[in-house]
C-alpha cells in the first residue's frame, strides 16, 4: 500500500514543460501488423553486438534465436515472427550518427508460428535460484526499456553490493511519451509480477514504484494490481522535468545521490523501467522473448497519435503508413522525445528495442533554429541544471575544445537533459556542445590508447630487429669458424659418402658410355615436349630470382 | 681554527656520500625531457619529420637539433602542445615535412594482386602487417597507424590508402560551432 506522504526530497532545477501527453493516451495500445520485412540490428543495447547464429536462406520461427550475445555485456536477438532470413547486411538503423550499421534481414511469411522454447513458463519464480533467474532473462534478450538498453541480466547482477532498495521509474518525464504511462494502465498486474521477480533476483529490500503526479490512471492501476500488499511503495513525484532521470528520481524517492561517474549500485540502489519489468514477467512466467515492445507514436505529423505493440524491427515506415502518415508532410522525424531525442533521415530504419517514442512533426511546424548570440553569462543555466552543473562554464571550454578543464566541471555528470537549451537567452544549443566534447573526449582517449600501441610496437619491432642482427651476425661467425676448421676435419663422413657417390656415378659412365640426358633417337614429338620443358625450368628459375628476398 | 677544518671536512665527507649514493639509487634511466615529447608524438613513426621515428624526433627536439614544426601527423595541435611544454614559440607546419591529412588513413592490400614479395612488411615500423614470402600479406587494420611507409616499396602498387572506417563507436558528435559556421556561410554566399 502506498503510504499517506511519503517524503519526497527536490532535486535541482528542471522545468515545467507543455506535457503533450493526453494526445496520444485516448486510444487503448493497438497491436501493429506484421510488416512484410523485419530488420533486426544486431546492436540494439550497450555493449557489443549479437553474434548472429542463423544464416542467409534460414527458416526462422517467431521467438526463435537468430543471434547469441556476445561477452557479458551483451545481448541476445530473438526473431520476432517466422519467416526466411533474406539477408545479413549493412542497413539503416536508429542512431543519431545516421550511420548504417549489421542487421538480419527477414522475410515473414505471415503465419507467424512460434518456436517452441525450451523452458516452460513459471508461475513460481520463487522456485528458480537467482542465477536461474537472470539466465532466463538473459536468454530472453532483455535489455533497459526506458532509452538506454542496458542488458537487465547484468543489472540485476548485485556484484556483492547489498541492494537497499529496488525503484520502478514510472516517472517517464519527457513530453509526448506516454508508452510506460499506458502500459501500466493495461498491464499493471505484469507490471507488479516483474517488478517482484526483479526484487527475487536482486535479493533487495525495499521495492518503490516513482511515478509522476499527471499519470493518475497509471497511479490507480498500479493500486489496484497490488490490492492489499505492502511489498511494494508506490510514490508519486512531482510532474518535473526530467523526474525520470535515474540519479533525480533516485534522489528524489531516497534523498541519495548516486556517485559522480558511479552506478547506483555502490549506494545499494537499482532503478529499472516499468517496460523492463513487463518484458521481465513475460520472460518468466511466460518463456517469451523480447520481441515487441510499446512505442508512442505522436507528433503533429501523425493524423491519430496513439500508442501501438510493435515487432521489433519492424520498419518505421511501415509504422507511419499504417498510422496515414502523409509522407510529404512530415518535416522531421524523432526518435525518443522533443529533449533527449534524436533526429532520423532514412525512416526505413526498423523500431530496436529502446525505441519509446516516434516523434514526428509536421513541415508547418518546423521552425528554423535560432542563431546563437553569445553567452550574456546570465546563469540561467546553472539554475536549471538537473545534475547542479555549471553549463556556461562547461559551454566556455566545449566551444574552445579545451578538454582537460571541461572535466574539472565534471562534464561526464551531465544528462544531456536540455534544460540548459531551452532557458538560454541566447539560444545556445548548450546540450550539442556537451555531447560534442563527450565524443571528442572519447575520441582522444581512443587515439592516446592507439599511439601509446604504436609506440609499444614500434619498440618492440627495433627490438626484434636488433636480435635479428644479432643472431645473423652470430650464424655468420659460427659458418666463418666451421669453415676455417674444416681443413683440419678430412675425415666429414657426409663429404666421404658424396664424394664416394660422385665417384662411382663416374666409374660407371666411363665404363657403360651412357651419356645422361638420353637424348638418343628422338623422335619430334619427344624434341618438342623436351624443349618445352627446358623452357618452363628456366622460366620458374626466373621468377624465383625476382621474387626471392 | 683546526677543529674547523676538520669538522666542514667531515661534513663535506658526509654530504658527498649521501649525493653519491643518491645519484646512483635515484639514477634517472632517459632524459624525461625526451619522455614527455615522445608522449605528445603521434606515433605514427612515419619519418616525415626526417628523422627515422617519433623517438628520435623527440630526441632531436630535446637537444636542440629540430624545430617543434616538422610533425604533419600530430599538425598544429601537436605544435601547439610541443610549445607549451617547452616554452618554445607556435610555428606553422614546416611545408617540407608534408601536409596534414584531411581525415584519418589506413590502407589496405588487394590481396588478389599481392604478390607475396614481403617488402611492405619491411618497410612496416609497427608490424601492422602479417604475411611470409610468396604468401598473401594483409594489413592488420587496428595495428595500422596510417604512416604510409609500405605504399613505396611495393612492386605491384597493390597497397591503397583508405579513410579510417566510422561506426557507432568511434563516430562523433559534430561541433556546433562547425554548424552554425557553415549556416553563416551559407547565408552570406
Amino acid at each position: 500500500m502506498t503510504t499517506a506522504s511519503p517524503k519526497i526530497f527536490n532535486f535541482h532545477g528542471g522545468l515545467y514543460l507543455d506535457e503533450h501527453k493526453s494526445v496520444s493516451t485516448s486510444r487503448r495500445i493497438e497491436t501493429a501488423p506484421i510488416p512484410a520485412m523485419l530488420v533486426l540490428p544486431l546492436s540494439q543495447h550497450i555493449g557489443a553486438a549479437a553474434k548472429p547464429c542463423v544464416a542467409v536462406g534460414d527458416t526462422v520461427l517467431k521467438g526463435q534465436l537468430i543471434a547469441k550475445a556476445d561477452g557479458r555485456v551483451s545481448s541476445q536477438v530473438h526473431a520476432s515472427s517466422s519467416g526466411k532470413v533474406v539477408a545479413i547486411e549493412q542497413r539503416a538503423v536508429p542512431h543519431p550518427s545516421q550511420l548504417k550499421a549489421e542487421c538480419i534481414i527477414i522475410e515473414t511469411d505471415g503465419r507467424d508460428i512460434a518456436i517452441e522454447q525450451a523452458q516452460t513458463g513459471l508461475a513460481n519464480y520463487h522456485s528458480l535460484s537467482t542465477n536461474e533467474l537472470r539466465q532466463r532473462i538473459h536468454d530472453a534478450g532483455i535489455v533497459g526499456l526506458g532509452g538506454a538498453g542496458f542488458p537487465s541480466h547484468v543489472k540485476l547482477k548485485p556484484n556483492g553490493h547489498q541492494v537497499e532498495t529496488l525503484i520502478l521509474n514510472a516517472a517517464e518525464c519527457e513530453p509526448y511519451i506516454s508508452c510506460d504511462d499506458m502500459l501500466m494502465r493495461e498491464q499493471a498486474p505484469a507490471i507488479i509480477n516483474g517488478l517482484r521477480i526483479m526484487q527475487h533476483a536482486l535479493h533487495a529490500k525495499n521495492c518503490m514504484i516513482g511515478i509522476e503526479d499527471n499519470k493518475v490512471e497509471a497511479f490507480i492501476a498500479l493500486q489496484e494490481a497490488l490490492g492489499q500488499s505492502d511489498d511494494i511503495e508506490i510514490v508519486r513525484v512531482p510532474t518535473r522535468y526530467p523526474a525520470g532521470g535515474e540519479r533525480q528520481l533516485i534522489y528524489s524517492l531516497t534523498g541519495k545521490q548516486a556517485p559522480s561517474q558511479g552506478r547506483p549500485l555502490e549506494i545499494g540502489i537499482v532503478c529499472h523501467n516499468v517496460g523492463t519489468a513487463a518484458a521481465v514477467h513475460n520472460a518468466v512466467t511466460k518463456a517469451e522473448p523480447l520481441i515487441s515492445r510499446v512505442v508512442t507514436l505522436t507528433g503533429s505529423g501523425i493524423p491519430q497519435p496513439r500508442n501501438m505493440r510493435v515487432l521489433i524491427g519492424t520498419p518505421i515506415d511501415d509504422l507511419l503508413a499504417h498510422c496515414h502518415a502523409n509522407k510529404a508532410d512530415i518535416g522531421r522525424t524523432m526518435i525518443g522525445g522533443p529533449m533527449m531525442g534524436f533526429a532520423i533521415d532514412a525512416t526505413a530504419s526498423p523500431v530496436t528495442k529502446t525505441t519509446n517514442c516516434i516523434l514526428v512533426t509536421h513541415q508547418r511546424d518546423i521552425q528554423k533554429p535560432a542563431t546563437a548570440l553569445p553567452c550574456i553569462r546570465c546563469g540561467e543555466c546553472a539554475d536549471v541544471c538537473p545534475m547542479n552543473l555549471l553549463p556556461q562554464q562547461l559551454y566556455w571550454y566545449a566551444h574552445s575544445q579545451e578538454f582537460d578543464h571541461i572535466q574539472d566541471y565534471n562534464l561526464f555528470d551531465c544528462i544531456e537533459c536540455g534544460c540548459c537549451d531551452v532557458v538560454c537567452p541566447s539560444r545556445i544549443p548548450l546540450a550539442q556542445y556537451f555531447r560534442f566534447a563527450k565524443t571528442a573526449i572519447w575520441q582522444q582517449e581512443r587515439d592516446t590508447e592507439k599511439s601509446n600501441k604504436a609506440r609499444q610496437r614500434h619498440e618492440l619491432r627495433l627490438e626484434r630487429l636488433e636480435r635479428e642482427k644479432i643472431e645473423k651476425r652470430e650464424r655468420h661467425n659460427r659458418k666463418k669458424a666451421a669453415l676455417k676448421k674444416e681443413p683440419d676435419q678430412k675425415e666429414d663422413p657426409k663429404k666421404a659418402a658424396i664424394l664416394a657417390a660422385m665417384k662411382r656415378v663416374q666409374e660407371k659412365k666411363s665404363t657403360t658410355g651412357i651419356t645422361p640426358g638420353n637424348t638418343d633417337n628422338l623422335s619430334a614429338e619427344q624434341q618438342h615436349k623436351i624443349d618445352e620443358a627446358n623452357a618452363r625450368r628456366a622460366n620458374l628459375n626466373k621468377n624465383n630470382n625476382k621474387n626471392g628476398p | 681554527m683546526l677543529i674547523a677544518i676538520i669538522t666542514l671536512l667531515t661534513i663535506a665527507v658526509i654530504f658527498g656520500l649521501i649525493l653519491g649514493f643518491a645519484a646512483i639509487r635515484f639514477k634517472v634511466d632517459s632524459d624525461p625531457v625526451v619522455d614527455k615529447i615522445d608522449a605528445l608524438l603521434p606515433q605514427t613513426q612515419c619519418g616525415q619529420c626526417t628523422y627515422p621515428g617519433c623517438r628520435p624526433y623527440a630526441e632531436a627536439i630535446a637537444n636542440g637539433e629540430a624545430e617543434i614544426n616538422q610533425c604533419p601527423p600530430g599538425g598544429d595541435p601537436t605544435i601547439v602542445a610541443l610549445a607549451d611544454l617547452l616554452g618554445r614559440d607556435i610555428l606553422p607546419l614546416n611545408p617540407e615535412n608534408g601536409e596534414v591529412k584531411e581525415e584519418k588513413t589506413v590502407v589496405i592490400i588487394d590481396e588478389e594482386i599481392c604478390i607475396g614479395c614481403t617488402l611492405c612488411i619491411q618497410a612496416c615500423p609497427v608490424d601492422a602487417i602479417l604475411g611470409a614470402a610468396k604468401q598473401m600479406h594483409t594489413v592488420i587494420i587496428e595495428n595500422c597507424t596510417g604512416c604510409d611507409l609500405c605504399i613505396p616499396p611495393c612492386p605491384v602498387d597493390c597497397i591503397y590508402i583508405v579513410p579510417e572506417k566510422t561506426s557507432a563507436n568511434n563516430w562523433q558528435w559534430p561541433n556546433p560551432d562547425e554548424e552554425i559556421r557553415t549556416t553563416i556561410a551559407g547565408h552570406s554566399s
